[in-house]
């Protein structure tokens, strides 16, 4: 919850797991935690395994690809820091390795969301230190 | 059995006016609402010796040190939001039950509509994110424009609508009925407001799928509650209301809205057949309900999880009069958080121990014996108590 000079939205603190997620953002590496002991994958970050009660885990690197699965459109400005954004979506994308994220679909205006619309990763690195997972629409070849 | 089925009572219920405006710090406005519970309870501050608190503000000390209590036994806090009330009940009611404490306080109020500032209000310092899920949100939401209740419960109401495809007039049927209910209720702020469909369709947008009328208000004021032994009850001022089931329950992670599997298995999913199972009741015998109603789409989704109607079949439910004073099951009759005030649902309580005693007037639920309250906080935490007179 930090902002810069530059950058007037909000910056997540990097701490502890989140500094991890976002550190192999800025490798422009979209990685999640999954479980060394039975291979489930998890978002948000997590100290153990809900699924089994593993500690272990790896940062496995995620395809990138996905669906849209939910969104919160934002008409009216809630936060300071998002008011010239509005109107703008916060989108949950479910990954093809299951797991689900808050993130923008920047590509197309809310009202063209749709649920099961497919998106892929992009990674727009919004200041020095900090990148942001997000997405766009994944278009056939 | 259960062994804590009809074994604690409430036994006074209080409140201030509900208003926007106030010159009364927060700490006052519960004060007021605590004074106005003992005396319906026909206690005395000293009676009170236990407290169980569901916002972190003011704490127990704060309140005893202003109520002169000689010998304050019992207390405990319940932080899920607005699903806390609810379920301090079945926190104070194990208290009472089990001789910890004779005669438990729970008390909300908050300045919601003038702010924290009132009166210097503050004494704890500026507020910070909830502990219980401030951290996700801070470091996996926020950073995409999103903080509010509004904006995540909108993840769940929209993909409620896109995949039910619930027609507007369900929600408008909820924001309705609170408001015609609240016509009837002179302590709700919203009374003699009249609102139309035509108001409810063309009243701006908050974060869709929210209109302004499907979010609940902000107001000023407090509301408490005081549950006392089964035992205890029986002598004191008013007609005992049982408290015959009573659970909580949390979705599953209950941190993380995207991350649930079963997106819709809200709390009260969970909560809702234990404390009917304690009450030995179904939903089919209650005569009302009480519903936490922080937006009109979250008491659509709360009507299924208390099983009152199929997965995506609420917004159907809720038409033609049917949680309406009169119709097949009242909700609300008090106005709710949509039309009386946001006092985090404990009006929700008191409303209901009102109805089973049957002083409810001009909005009264005809020979109303069972009923129920639910509360809803933080990311979607449950909790419901079964009443009885």
């Amino acid at each position: 919850m930090e902002t810069t000079a530059k950058y007037k939205r909000l910056l997540p603190p990097m701490r502890g797991l989140a500094r991890d997620f976002y550190s192999w953002c800025k490798k422009h590496e979209l990685r999640f935690q999954k479980c060394s002991a039975c291979g489930t994958w998890r978002h948000v970050p997590r100290e153990m395994c809900p699924q089994c009660g593993s500690f272990d885990y790896q940062w496995a690197k995620s395809s990138g690809r996905g669906q849209v699965f939910s969104w919160a459109t934002t008409t009216q400005p809630m936060l300071p820091h998002f008011a010239d954004d509005v109107p703008y979506a916060t989108v949950i994308v479910e990954l093809d390795e299951g797991v689900r994220m808050a993130t923008w679909v920047v590509d197309i205006p809310p009202d063209q969301l749709r649920i099961g619309l497919p998106v892929e990763v992009i990674f727009d690195d919004v200041t020095e230190d900090v990148t942001l997972p997000k997405f766009r629409v994944r278009r056939p070849a | 059995m259960h062994p804590l089925k009809d074994k604690a009572c409430i036994v006074g219920v209080g409140e201030t006016p509900y208003t926007r405006g106030t010159d009364r710090s927060q700490l006052s406005q519960i004060l007021h609402a605590t004074m106005a519970a003992l005396d319906d309870a026909g206690l005395k501050p000293h009676d009170i010796d236990g407290m169980v608190l569901p916002m972190p503000m003011p704490t127990a000390e704060h309140l005893a040190a202003n109520l002169g209590i000689p010998d304050l036994r019992y207390t405990a806090s319940s932080n899920i939001g607005g699903a806390a009330p609810v379920a301090a009940v079945q926190t104070a009611a194990l208290a009472v039950a089990m001789g910890i404490a004779r005669h438990v306080l729970i008390p909300v109020g908050w300045n919601a509509y003038s702010g924290a500032g009132v009166r210097g209000a503050g004494r704890g310092g500026p507020v910070g994110l909830p502990p219980s899920f401030g951290l996700t949100m801070s470091e996996y939401y926020m950073p995409y424009g999103l903080a509010v209740p509004a904006q995540w419960f909108a993840w769940l109401a929209t993909r409620y609508v896109e995949q039910y495809k619930v027609p507007l007039e369900g929600p408008a049927a909820v924001a309705l009925a609170a408001r015609k209910h609240a016509h009837l209720n002179e302590k709700a702020f919203m009374r003699n407001r009249p609102l139309t469909m035509d108001d409810y369709r063309n009243a701006r947008m908050v974060a869709q799928p929210f209109r302004l009328f499907d979010c609940c208000l902000e107001t000023d004021g407090a509301c408490a509650v005081i549950i006392s032994s089964a035992e205890r009850a029986r002598d004191l001022k008013q007609p005992p209301i049982y408290i015959s089931g009573a659970a909580e329950g949390h979705p599953l992670p209950a941190d993380d809205i995207p991350g649930r599997k079963d997106f819709f298995k809200i709390g009260l999913y969970f909560a809702a057949p234990k404390a009917f199972e304690m009450a030995e009741v179904t939903v089919n015998d209650l005569d009302f309900v009480q519903i936490y109603d922080c937006f009109t789409h979250i008491v659509l989704l709360e009507l299924e999880a208390l099983g009152v109607c199929k997965p995506g079949e609420a917004g159907q439910f809720v038409q033609h009069g049917r949680i309406e004073l009169g119709g097949e099951l009242p909700f609300n009759t008090h106005g709710g958080l949509l039309s009386e005030a946001h006092v985090a649902g404990v009006n929700h309580i008191a409303e209901a121990t009102r109805q089973l005693r049957h002083q409810c007037a001009e909005r009264q639920v005809k020979d109303a014996a069972l009923g129920v309250v639910t509360g809803f906080g933080d990311f979607g935490d449950g909790s419901l108590i079964v009443l009885r007179r």
